[in-house]
């Protein structure tokens, strides 16, 4: 996020596209709430479902999934011809306005409304209330991030803030919501193919330098595989090992058949968990790890804020902390790490991460608040991003043309199938399912459905249901609901009985190499 | 901000200009006692017991609502206003049950600590009393409406935090509570089971079922009602008794709000989990997954010995055994094959330090960049 979760409130308005945020996020759902019913804030929600957001809504644009460059796009086109853009910042702190202007200027409200699903009229009016709040947050997920035109999707929603000189300011922002509790984190520590911590590249010889001095060892420099391509390198037999900590691809890759047969594949597979989980059960060596409740360390939150974790338990059986794993695996293989207590080692981050070089476990126990950046331990932290100027200077539109998913509805597989969370479960269960009440309240799976659909098909709530795609197919209960629009399905990912991921197009973003967990060619059949 | 000055109890207070008398008093540490404020909400002023004497205001003005002016002079403990306020606990006392000892609350109630401040042992008015069977219907919440006082406050953050709105007053005159429409079962409403309404209710008449009836709790519900008994707070008894880790401060570990925990342990177990209020990003609000979502770590089904794969089955094996093949099997797949033929997947779960390790361990000990983790995903 730019901003943080506290300024979410002072927004004047609040564009949510692609987020069930009081569903995934509830929390920061609550804050959008706050803004609504308290502050006088406008709500405008882009999404293809009915989700309770809407309730709060000054705006509801039910857009069908994987259009979102268009309607984007569309709304840009009106705050251009109605002059509703902030001149003042565009030309002072953006590059690119030409360009987009004249990309965005095909994209009139009647032809996004075509591509959209969505009234022109609707997307006008939305565009004004956008444009002409002295402030405006776009908040974002994977709804937006999930498609082959992920990046597409990311960049449009940047323009669109720029545009209306929302950026650098409080109550506004572009935020993506992170769905995991430290998803944030690993990603400022490099646990990424391309970037040490920090978000600097492997590619850059200073960088690899210091981190080679730090360590004492010659690092590689080419990027490595994203977790989608190492599981296509491990089918094709490039990849040979794989050490997974904490994940669960079976459940949480896109088309978990591809996902199992590069497992399979490999010639050996270690996995460090808490349970034995799906992909636990396909290992060679399994390491029974450690909980939140068991360790010490941080999480970053989806604000940047950096926050303690704390041990509250002793650990079960055997089971050990992960970076005693993890140091016991590198001394054994040659390497010895040293002290890897967790402050020691946030020491560590810190004097080799700049964001992060402020910030210790005893600074953080004395009950502040950071937000990285924090360069040095006399620094605050840094709540909202951009307001002098972006990361490379002048903020630069990239205009976008829209592309259709990767799968569209077709005669065979008419209907597009979308995934995403309830509120009761996380990710792939292997927490919540362990949870008694939450079974009790929510114990399996349910494809949601339009009733005009499931008129045309026959189905009923309550009955089960085959769905497949090209992929694979499952067996889930129907729930027919007129919070799903005509054409569209919904099924959450949580549940391994009939996991959705055996269905989802595992073809990916370019760029990002996100999958399209967020549109498939589906189809129903009554059993 | 603009600043404005105060004096409360003779003392000079500063604070900002729109702040409430009890805003004012609160930051500068001088205690009004109140039982229908909560900092999440709108002041509400029903409980009357902030009532505070403000030179030259016509009547008392109740601490929560009224807002400081510039100059004020305040006193918030007189004979009169404590004569008041004991009467008014007396009153809320004459229908509570005062077996204290049973409560799952005693040590953490606001209405027991009012009573103890006071001096209250039993109610002098005496009339009906309610006896309404607890509502148990649902796995998350217990209502017990014979200890409610009425004070609105899970009404109120259900509506006004929440934005949801399961309860309101339902009946009419003595029968009135704050009730589900028509008296519903929670399910068949549309409660989201966040028990930000049990985190509100200052008695014992909203409890999260999850967090009583084992054995331990007994113990923690004995340990509170010693607190209660020797006015102690929870830290200080357990000090005192030389046991640890009652209350850990720590971080949410499902979604990427980052709300606050507080994980209550006895006999090393996680029997309730609460959250600060005004502390973090979450202001002491939860959702059902962050409030009520810790089965998983004290479960049957977690791991405790290192497995490894003899033929079609994973067998219980030793620490020892288990890093050396890891090691053993990693070292001569690098060898032969190159250290890019082996990736790792680190963990949105895991903590900062222990995705710097793992990515070091890729880079530095594997000797590739092969390394992600489920962000995409």
């Amino acid at each position: 996020m730019t901003n943080t979760m506290d300024d979410i409130e002072q927004a004047k308005a609040i564009l949510v596209i692609g987020s069930n945020t009081t569903e995934a996020h509830p929390i920061i759902g609550l804050r959008i709430k706050k803004a609504v019913m308290q502050n006088d804030c406008k709500l405008i929600v882009a999404e293809p479902r009915h989700i309770r957001l809407c309730y709060y809504a000054d705006k509801w644009l039910q857009h069908m999934p994987g259009t979102d460059v268009a309607l984007l796009n569309g709304m840009m086109n009106v705050i251009i011809a109605e002059g509703l853009y902030d001149e003042k910042f565009v030309h002072e702190r953006c590059d690119g306005f030409d360009e987009l202007a004249e990309l965005v200027k095909e994209y009139t409200p009647e032809r996004a409304a075509e591509i959209t699903g969505v009234a022109a009229e609707d997307i006008r009016e939305a565009a004004r209330t956008f444009a002409n709040a002295d402030c405006a947050a776009i908040i974002y997920a994977m709804g937006i991030t999930q498609h082959t035109t992920g990046t597409d999707n990311v960049v449009t929603v940047a323009n669109l803030s720029m545009l209306t000189g929302n950026i650098g300011k409080p109550g506004a922002g572009v935020n993506p919501l992170r769905g995991q509790n430290n998803v944030q984190g690993a990603c400022d520590m490099g646990a990424l193919p391309n970037v040490f911590t920090g978000y600097r590249p492997v590619t850059d010889e200073d960088v690899r330098k210091k981190f080679e001095e730090a360590w004492g060892v010659e690092l590689p420099s080419e990027p490595g595989l994203t977790a989608t391509a190492m599981m296509d390198a491990a089918a094709k037999g490039d990849i040979k090992a794989m050490y997974i900590v904490g994940e669960n691809p079976m459940m949480s890759d896109a088309n978990l058949h591809h996902a199992e047969a590069a497992l399979k594949n490999l010639d050996f597979l270690v996995v460090q968990d808490i349970f034995l989980t799906e992909t636990a059960e396909l290992a060679d060596v399994v390491l029974p790890a450690s909980s939140f409740a068991e360790k010490e360390g941080t999480f970053s939150a989806t604000d940047r804020r950096v926050q303690r974790v704390r041990k509250a338990v002793e650990l079960p059986g055997e089971a050990r902390a992960d970076n005693e794993i993890v140091a016991e695996i590198s001394k054994r293989m040659g390497y010895d790490m040293g002290d890897v207590t967790p402050s020691r080692v946030m020491d560590e981050i810190a004097s080799l991460t700049p964001h992060y070089g402020g910030i210790s476990h005893a600074r953080l126990d004395e009950g502040i608040t950071i937000h990285w950046p924090c360069p040095d331990a006399e620094h605050p932290g840094t709540p909202i991003l951009h307001t002098k100027q972006f990361t490379r200077g002048k903020g630069w539109f990239c205009p976008v043309e829209f592309v259709p998913p990767a799968e569209v509805a077709d005669s065979e597989y008419p209907l597009v199938l979308t995934t995403g969370r309830v509120l009761w479960q996380y990710h792939t269960g292997t927490m919540t399912r362990k949870v008694d009440g939450i079974n009790e309240i929510d114990p399996h799976g349910k494809v949601w459905i339009s009733p005009f659909d499931a008129e045309k098909l026959g189905v009923e709530s309550g009955k089960e249901v085959q769905v497949s795609t090209r992929r694979g197919e499952i067996n889930i209960e129907a729930m027919v609901t007129e919070r799903m629009p005509e054409g569209v399905i919904f099924i959450p990912f949580h549940y391994v009985e009939a996991a959705a991921n055996t269905l989802t197009n595992d073809a990916v973003d370019p760029v990002s190499k996100v999958p399209e967990f967020k549109v498939s060619a589906a189809k129903v059949l009554v059993k | 901000m603009e600043q404005i000055n105060v004096e409360i109890d003779g003392t000079s207070c500063t604070g900002p200009k729109g702040s409430t008398i009890l805003d004012i008093a609160k930051a500068n540490d001088i205690y009004i006692p109140t039982l229908c404020y909560d900092p999440r909400m709108e002041p509400y002023g029903a409980c009357r017991l902030c009532l505070v004497e403000v030179e030259g205001a016509r009547g008392l003005l109740p601490a929560c609502y009224a807002e400081a002016t510039d100059g004020m002079v305040v006193k918030t403990t007189t004979e009169k206003l404590e004569r008041i306020r004991k009467t008014l606990v007396e009153l809320l006392l004459s229908d509570h049950d005062m077996e204290c000892q049973g409560c799952a609350k005693s040590g953490r109630c606001e209405l027991q600590e009012l009573a103890n401040r006071y001096g209250i042992t039993e109610s002098p008015f005496v009339g009906e009393k309610h006896e309404y069977v607890e509502h148990v219907e649902n796995p998350f919440v217990m209502r017990d409406y014979n200890k409610c006082i009425m004070c609105g406050r899970c009404i109120r953050i259900c509506r006004e935090v929440q934005g949801v709105g399961v309860y309101d007053f339902i009946n009419r005159g003595f029968k009135a509570i704050p009730g589900t429409p028509y008296d519903k079962p929670m399910q068949e409403t549309p409660c989201e089971f966040c028990g930000q309404c049990i985190s509100t209710c200052p008695t014992g008449s909203l409890k999260a079922k999850p967090y009583e009836g084992d054995g331990r709790v007994a113990a923690r519900d004995m340990l509170r009602n010693a607190c209660a008994f020797f006015k102690m707070s929870e830290e200080d008894m357990m000090e005192a008794l030389g046991l640890q880790g009652w209350k850990v401060r720590t971080t949410c570990a499902y979604c990427g709000c980052g709300c606050q925990l507080d994980l209550h342990v006895i006999d090393n177990k996680v029997v309730e989990v609460t959250s600060p209020k005004m502390v973090g990003s979450g202001q002491g609000n939860l959702c059902v997954k962050g409030r009520f979502g810790y089965d998983f770590i004290a479960s049957d089904e977690r791991l405790r010995k290192p497995l490894v794969r003899k033929g079609k089955k994973l067998v219980e094996t030793s620490w020892d055994e288990a890093l050396d093949l890891v090691a053993s099997k990693l070292s001569g797949i690098k060898k032969k094959s190159g250290a890019d033929s082996i990736a790792v997947l680190s963990s949105a779960r895991a903590t900062n330090e222990d995705n710097y390790l793992i990515q070091k361990f890729t880079r530095a000990v594997v000797g590739t960049n092969n390394v992600d983790h489920c962000a995409r995903l």
